[in-house]
Order: structure tokens, then sequence, then C-alpha cells
């Protein structure tokens, strides 16, 4: 058996990162994620990679673009409003098709909001954030152990489908300790004969672009990514399901609000209430499927946020609102108790029998 | 037999820049130096946004096109990636070093990141048809400050030179022009050795080429020229403002050259 190590979920995710092989990191301070940071400054310069403090977020990624067209896996990390001013460099990221890590332990907001745990970036994160058509692919993780797993499997998604995997996490996952393994099978790093690593007078020159003044070309390369995106839809959406097979209820919760969830959902059921959890793992692509099964039994959907309701729209989406979808929230840095949770779902029950 | 001929870091294509603009004088030092040195092969260049947009078109070395004003925070990143074997360069215009991506260009600077800026100074934003830039002139009339740049109202031009030339970091930062046969010939000298710096771990090298922009300064080519010698270069003196190699290590050491 693997050994565990006691760890932050911040520091989980940078180590897993250069487990992966990533010798790149360029971030700049922010609560609640400066662990990260803080662990890679004492890391890369030992193996010979970069630590980058960056003049700014918006630096920082562009360092990360950089990198990224050199065809290197690199990454950065922030929060909720460090992540806006990332925005920028995400939606170039995306025009040029270029793989890396994005990390967003999220806070309250808008504006400078606070520095408590949120998910209400979540709009952001699974619309893209920047301008354009573009996605991300959203990793949302619910434990340490997941921080690191996550983090991997996002190096290798952003490889494979060349694009920004972005992991969602939030202050309370960052920041606290589980056990966690490192014992990682990894996947080959695909060739990257696209990267500027110099011609080397072999070939023709690799020009890494987003512009495309012709509209019929800017349409086509759109809808080629689209196709890409279709298919990462029908290969990689993930869910954990959680006594939903024979459930009338269904909590619908990702990364610490499925924690909360979880102790809800196990107390209703000792009441004898069939409730169930769907745990959404990416958020983009959005488990539809799922949903979509889960909603030819279940008779009321709870969505658990730490947000006014933003995965709710998905949800419903998925559903084509054939189940009715309510929300149980906390914001501004709050969490959702067990109890709230649970008493959302006594009194769906209550009606549910009625 | 010597033949005038393309340099081979450009590529045969025609550019898009306007009859009399100094880009092309430009691209092609860059390109001459590149061949000279023998770098081409390891050479990554970083295209602005502004009229040279598409200097990814026309290099022949690897090329990526940065967000507007990103092409140092790129640069680094790339040069980051392999700096043993990578040289890289920007070329950017003064509305995308000297305004939008002020930030990026003095902390690569603080940084002395090892890599060449080629800073193109036609004070004046050429491709989006002639608005005031951070370093038009005191009074001059463009498309955004039509009764002439207001320095009570929209402040004073950003004289890069000089502002870098403060910081510990840098390597080498020269002002040079491309109106006349000497000017190229010098312009071509300081571009060769941004390139050389970079080629010797050295850091940070940047080249302030004063150029032109006849379109949007509404002037013949020739005209255009002129008015570098008469009202650029009071503003912006040629010279070598750091380097570090030589002794020269700021503003007060700087070598102007008298006009």
């Amino acid at each position: 058996m693997a050994e565990k190590v006691l760890m932050k979920g911040n520091e989980a995710i940078a180590e897993a990162a250069i487990q992966a092989g990533c010798r790149h990191y360029f971030g700049y301070p922010i609560t609640p994620q400066t662990e990260i940071a803080a662990y890679m400054a004492k890391r890369m310069p030992k193996i010979g990679g970069t630590f980058l403090q960056a003049e700014s977020e918006i630096a920082a990624i562009n360092m990360v673009y950089g990198v990224s067209s050199a065809g290197k896996r690199v990454m950065t990390s922030s929060s909720s409003p460090g992540i806006s001013l990332k925005s920028e460099g995400l939606s170039y990221l995306a025009g040029s098709d270029l793989p890396a890590l994005v990390v967003n332990a999220q806070r309250g907001g808008p504006g400078l909001g606070g520095i408590q745990p949120s998910q209400s970036d979540y709009f952001q994160a699974t619309r893209g954030g920047g301008h354009g058509d573009y996605h991300m692919i959203v990793l949302a993780p619910s434990s340490v152990q997941e921080m690191a797993d996550l983090t991997i499997r996002g190096f290798e998604l952003a490889d494979e489908y060349r694009m920004t995997a972005m992991i969602l996490a939030d202050g309370t996952i960052g920041q606290m300790m589980e056990p966690v393994s490192f014992d990682f099978k990894f996947k080959e790093v695909p060739e990257k004969p696209w990267a500027t690593t110099g011609t080397k007078n072999a070939r023709k020159h690799n020009v890494v672009n987003s512009l495309y003044l012709n509209p019929e070309q800017l349409e086509k390369t759109n809808i080629e990514r689209y196709q890409r995106y279709e298919i990462i839809k029908e290969k990689e959406a993930m869910a954990e399901e959680y006594l939903t097979e024979d459930a009338d209820i269904i909590v619908a919760a990702f990364g610490i609000a499925a924690r909360v969830s979880k102790n809800a959902v196990n107390a209703a059921r000792a009441e004898g209430i069939k409730v169930g959890l769907i745990r959404p793992i990416t958020l983009w692509p959005f488990p539809e499927k799922v949903f979509a099964k889960a909603a030819d039994h279940a008779k009321k959907i709870i969505s658990v946020e730490l947000s006014m309701g933003q995965m709710i729209e998905d949800v419903r989406l998925a559903t084509a609102c054939r189940v009715p979808v309510e929300l149980c929230s906390r914001v501004g840095g709050m969490i959702p108790s067990p109890d709230q949770v649970y008493n959302a779902i006594v009194e769906a029950a209550r009606k549910g029998g009625e | 037999m010597i033949v005038f001929d393309r340099p081979k870091a450009l590529l045969d294509v025609p550019f898009h820049y306007c009859p009399g603009c100094t880009h092309g004088i430009i691209h092609r030092l860059v390109a001459e130096a590149i061949d000279e040195l023998g770098i081409e092969g390891k050479t990554v260049g970083i295209a602005p946004v502004g009229c040279s947009v598409m200097a990814y078109d026309y290099f022949a070395c690897d090329m990526i096109e940065a967000a507007h004003g990103r092409a140092p925070a790129v640069a680094t990143g790339v040069k980051r990636s392999d700096p043993d074997n990578l040289i890289v360069f920007t070329y950017q215009g003064d509305g995308d070093l000297a305004s939008i991506g002020t930030a990026e260009t003095v902390h690569a600077a603080a940084r002395n990141e090892n890599i060449t800026v080629i800073f193109i100074n036609n004070a004046i934003y050429g491709m989006t048809g002639g608005q005031m830039a951070p370093t038009s002139l005191p009074g001059q009339v463009t498309q955004t400050s039509p009764y002439g740049r207001d320095v009570k109202a929209c402040g004073y031009p950003v004289r890069i030179c000089e502002m870098l030339s403060e910081l510990e970091g840098p390597e080498y930062l020269e002002r040079v022009t491309v109106n006349s046969v000497a000017n190229v010939r010098k312009a071509k000298a300081a571009i060769k050795k941004a390139f050389q710096n970079q080629i010797d771990g050295k850091g940070f090298s940047l080249v302030e080429v004063i150029s032109s922009c006849p379109t949007n300064w509404g002037m013949t080519p020739k005209e255009a020229l002129k008015w570098i010698d008469d009202n650029m270069i009071p503003y912006y003196p040629l010279g070598v403002y750091k380097d570090r190699s030589a002794g020269i290590l700021g503003a007060a050491d700087a070598k102007k050259e008298a006009k």
C-alpha cells in the first residue's frame, strides 16, 4: 500500500504538479492559495524548475502562455479576484489552443469580497471567464486526495485536448489537512509538434496565435474547437453518485458543499428518507447524463452551493426542467451546515409526501 | 560577388505596412542580426498587438502572438522554458510597450530577464488609425488629441530608455532611429548588440527605434523622416542610456548623441 502523508490541500496540488512533470510555476500572492506558491518557491529551485513571482496576475498567466507555447507543462494558481485578472490570458490560451493548468481557490465576491471559501466563480469557470466562445475543463475536488488526483488528471486532459484545465477549489479544501497518497501511474506526455521550440533550421516556423482576420477562417477554428468540446463532453464528464439509485430526492453539490451534503444525506437516510447525492467532479463538461438519468425517478433536486445559485442552472438544463430544482446555499464566505441541508431534505420529503 | 538579398530570417512574403513606414527597415535589421549571429533555428520572436501584429508571418523563426502589452511576460515564459537553448525577442510598438504593457516592460527589465526587446516608437497608435500614444509629443495632433496633446489634461510623454535606465536590472538600453543611411547603420549595430548580449547571458537589452508613421502623421514619407529630426529626436535624444558592460550605469552617465 502506498504511503500516505498529511498535507494541506493547496500543498497537495503543488506536489502533484511537480510529480506530473510541471517545472514552471508563475503566481502572484493572494489569499487563500498562497501555500501553493510557497511550496513551489521552496521546491522548484531544488529540482531545476522555475518559480517566479510575477508582477501581476496578468503577467503570471502570460508567462504561462509563454512556457506552454514552448511545449512544457506549466501552471499558475490564484483566487477569485486574481482569476478575473487572468481571464484575458485564459481567453488567449483558448484562442491559441494551448494547454495549461490553472488553480482557483475561490473566495467570496464580487469585488474584493472576502477571504473565506466560496463557489461563486462557477459561472466564470464553466462559461470560460474571458471573451469569446471557449471552455476550460473544470475539475472540482472535494478532498485533499482529489486535489492531488485532479491536478494530475488536469495536466493530462490539458495536454490531450490542448486547452486549459482549471482546478476549481475553495479556501476550505485548500487549507484543510488530510492524508494523501502520491501513488500515481502517469500517462506519457503527448508530442507537441506545434510548440515554438526553435525551428533548428529543420522545419517551417511554428506560429502560436489567436488572430484570424479572415472571418471564414475564424469561424472554422471556432467550429473545430467546439467539435473537440463535443468529444470531451462525451468522454470526460465525471461525477460521484451516492445512494442515488432509489432516490426520490437528489442533492447536487460539488467540492466542500458535497462533503457537507453527504453528512446530511446520511442523516436523512437514517430517518428513512430516500435521498442521494450527485457530486459533479467535472463542472465542465457537466455530468449531464447522470442528472438526466436521476430525473427519471427523482421527484426533487436540491442544489447545495456556496453561491447565490449558479450550478443550479446546469442542473435544470441537464434535467430539461423535468424535476423541480431548489437552491440551498450560503454565500459571502459562509458554508451551509449539515443541518441546513438536512432540513432542506426533510422539507422536500414532507412536501413530496403530501 | 556581393548580391543584395533578402535576409534568410525574413520570409518571402509582402509586408502589409503603409508606404514609407519604417517597420520594414527595422524588420530587416532584426533579420540581418539573426542571420549574422546564426541563431534563426533557436530564436523565438514575440509579436505585439499593433501595426506589427502580423510580424509572425514575416520572420522565419518560431513566432508567438501575444496579448496587447504582454510580450515581455510571454518572452519571460519562453526564455525560462529553455534558457540555455533559446534566444527570445519581442517586437513592440509604443502603445503596446509603453502604455498597456508598461508593467510587463518595467518588471522584465527589473528582473534583468535575458531577452531582447525591439521597441518601435513612432509616437502614435498606427493600427487603430492614429490615436494619441504614451509617447505622442506635447502639442501633437492625433485623432484623440485633435487640438494637440495638452499636457495639462493628459500628461507628458513617457521616455522609456531614461525611465528604465534608473533601474539596477537592465543590461543595455539604447535609442536609435532609421531616418538616414547613417542612422540605419547605427540602429543595426544596436540591434545586433542586443541579441549578442542575450547570447552572452548578459540580460535585458532594449533598443528603442524612433520611427515614422507618414499615414497617421499626415505627411509624405520624406517629410516624416525630417519630422523625426526636427521634433522626435529633440524630445527623445538618441544614445546609449545603459550599457553595464561598458560602464554606463544610468541616465547620469548616458552617452547621448548631439543632434
